[in-house]
């Protein structure tokens, strides 16, 4: 009964669902802290990250989820900064979403510090010439902004601050994501990094990955309050995707034909695209079939207008961007630095040769802990407060006539 | 001028000039003395700008097999001398073949303390950080663990700690958590030795391949090659203005 009275609407209370969606959260979330208490105890001997892959499978859940909490935003963006009331009637959710999904992908991150406990030193000492430290003020700075960009959103009173306030969360999330590429663009030593590409890079694919887990997220939100979607409002949505899709598939096609123009680059761009086993596996069949093809095909085919296909072509872009996350964080460590160029190299610590990664369960646990986070986040808000997507279609049906 | 050497002495001009000259005199004694005293530096002082650390190692020298330096390290700083992928490794001997005449080199690699160290630039914390006389060092007390120093690094010179230690040398303190690197032995700078644990065993094993030296003071013996003879840096072209020197590469 308890839970009944927390539900908005009667039809939306389904208290045997919620519950069992926030206990399956929930236990994802004990693993999660099961994994980080083990590695706390025994230290990072336990996963498959080493002197050579520093940064594992954490890292790729963790940075997926800040790059698409930043691109989800988009969705508000547009609808308080360019008027779209077909965007604004999605806002909130939005909004939730972003500081949601950052929530859990920061959480990873500092679970898989080697001193987590030092939390409190990484939120005093800064400095400055760090894009780390940068970030953490861009983090922090989000979750405040986005705060009180929802409040305007869902405060009738407080409605006309929501188009500065969604302008100013835009121009911040522009900033975040470009400060998250720049994590990979300022990294000089590596062939696989050190591009300013990786700014823009990370922003467009923060587009792609941010609205394709709106849509998944919407579209199941719809299917377990049984409410129908119109399908202009999911052709509108399905365009945009498949535009920022083809966006991400056209900057990551640039990336690699500048490397292949500079003969320094080409050793790198023949493991990533061709010869280092797993990494041009997932780069060709998961980041760019699977995330980035298959998902226009399914956009544009027949079938698209049904709402399962759309369904399915974003669940594919986020499947995408977790194998784009793995190639470019893991396989950028994985080629080994040149230190000295027309040499080949050896030695006891590795030089020279592919480092090998194997994730282990551990990292498995720590990643999927932040998608629980966000989930849980999301769950509950949903249940408590006005999130769901609800359209006027009178007022949507100037918006919704063909250009 | 007769007249002018008449003249009575002004002994209240002549008493106030003293009283100036000694007053001067006091005031930069100290600093004199101290400026004399920074050459050979008490070990609470903190550490001084005026120098630079630096080694130049000649690959010519470099004994092929010989591993000493390596050893050395390790027993200096209390690593374990493992080398699996997760164990810590300060220095290492890398052995590099051309790629066209299959020419063979054996040269130690470490740490080599840039002026501008990439590692510094991107801790977001500041535990990476190059002391005055340019060494380069993790602060144990603020190092979070996060790695960015290692993805950073151009000469893949830093280890994580990946397991809890124990018997650990108390003048080198190291803990699971935390990223390490070679720290040109500062506990025998810092007590005035003034050289490193590899630069004594290569030279007890008779190579003489590494010079360890302030690269500021003209009269030592690594500042004499550094100005007479060519010496290379490792990634020159990443701009870092390294410390530590090859030659005969």
């Amino acid at each position: 009964m308890l839970s009944q009275q927390y539900c908005l609407e009667a039809r939306e209370c389904k208290p045997a669902l919620f519950w069992t969606l926030m206990g399956a959260g929930g236990l994802v979330l004990l693993g999660t802290l099961y994994a980080f208490f083990t590695l706390e105890h025994h230290g990072h001997v336990l996963t498959g990250m080493d002197n050579q892959i520093v940064w594992g499978l954490p890292h790729v859940f963790a940075v997926f989820l800040i790059v698409a909490a930043s691109g989800v935003l988009n969705v508000a963006s547009i609808g308080s900064v360019f008027g779209k009331r077909l965007y604004k009637a999605r806002a909130p959710l939005s909004g939730l979403l972003a500081i949601a999904m950052l929530a859990g992908g920061l959480a990873v991150l500092v679970l898989d510090l080697g001193r987590p406990e030092r939390l409190i030193v990484a939120m005093t000492h800064y400095n400055f010439k760090s894009i780390f430290a940068l970030n953490m003020i861009f983090y922090t700075g989000f979750f405040a902004i986005v705060g009180l960009y929802l409040i305007t959103l869902m405060d009738r009173s407080l409605n006309p601050w929501s188009k500065p306030m969604g302008m100013l969360a835009f121009l911040w999330r522009i900033a975040l994501t470009t400060a998250t590429g720049s994590i990979f663009g300022f990294i000089v030593a590596r062939a696989g990094f050190n591009s300013a590409l990786y700014a823009p890079l990370f922003v467009i694919y923060s587009f792609a990955y941010g609205l394709a887990v709106f849509i998944v997220v919407q579209s199941v939100m719809y299917k377990w309050n049984e409410i129908q979607v119109d399908p202009r409002i999911l052709a509108r949505l399905k365009n945009l995707l498949a535009i920022f899709v083809a966006a991400s598939l056209y900057f990551t096609a640039v990336l690699h034909l500048t490397n292949l123009y500079y003969a320094k680059q080409w050793e790198f761009e023949r493991f990533i695209l061709l010869e280092g086993g797993i990494y041009p596996l997932l780069f060709w069949g998961g980041q760019v079939f699977l995330g980035g093809i298959l998902p226009l095909i399914l956009i544009f085919s027949p079938i698209s207008r049904h709402p399962a296909t759309v369904f399915l072509a974003a669940l594919l872009v986020v499947l995408g961007g977790h194998f784009q996350m793995y190639v470019t964080i893991i396989g950028g460590q994985a080629f080994p630095l040149d230190l000295f160029p027309g040499y080949a190299e050896s030695s006891t610590f590795y030089d020279g040769v592919v480092h090998p990664y194997t994730p282990t369960i551990w990292e498995l646990l720590l990643g999927l802990g932040g998608i629980a986070i966000a989930f849980l986040i999301t769950t509950a808000a949903v249940r408590v407060l006005r999130f769901m997507p609800q359209d006027d279609l009178k007022e949507l049906e100037l918006e919704l006539k063909p250009h | 001028m007769s007249d002018l050497q008449q003249k009575p002495v002004n002994e209240e001009r002549r008493t106030l000039l003293k009283a100036g000259a000694v007053a001067t005199g006091t005031a930069l004694a100290p600093g004199v003395l101290l400026f004399g005293a920074a050459q050979a530096r008490a070990p609470e002082e903190p550490a001084s700008d005026k120098v630079r650390w630096g080694m130049i190692i000649d690959v010519n020298k470099c004994a092929d097999g010989c591993n000493d330096c390596v050893t050395a390290c390790n027993e200096e700083n209390g690593l374990s001398g493992a080398t699996g992928p997760q164990d810590s490794q300060w220095i290492r001997k890398l052995n590099i073949r051309h790629l066209k005449t299959g020419v063979e080199t054996s040269l130690p690699m470490l740490c080599v303390h840039c002026e501008h160290p990439p590692c510094v630039d991107v801790c977001p914390t500041g535990a990476s950080m190059k002391r005055a006389d340019g060494i380069v060092l993790v602060d144990r007390h603020i190092c979070i663990g996060c790695r960015y120093c290692m993805m950073a690094c151009p000469y893949k010179a830093r280890s994580f700690v990946h397991e809890p230690l124990t018997d650990q040398n108390p003048e080198v303190p190291r803990g699971k958590g935390c990223v390490e690197s070679c720290t040109f032995c500062v506990q025998k700078v810092d007590r005035g030795e003034n050289t490193t644990a590899c630069v004594e065993a290569c030279n007890a094993a008779g190579h003489k391949a590494m010079i360890f030296g302030d690269m500021n003071d003209p009269t030592s013996e690594i500042a004499q090659i550094l100005k007479t003879q060519k010496t290379t840096e490792i990634r020159a072209d990443l701009g870092l203005n390294t410390g530590v020197r090859y030659q005969g590469i």
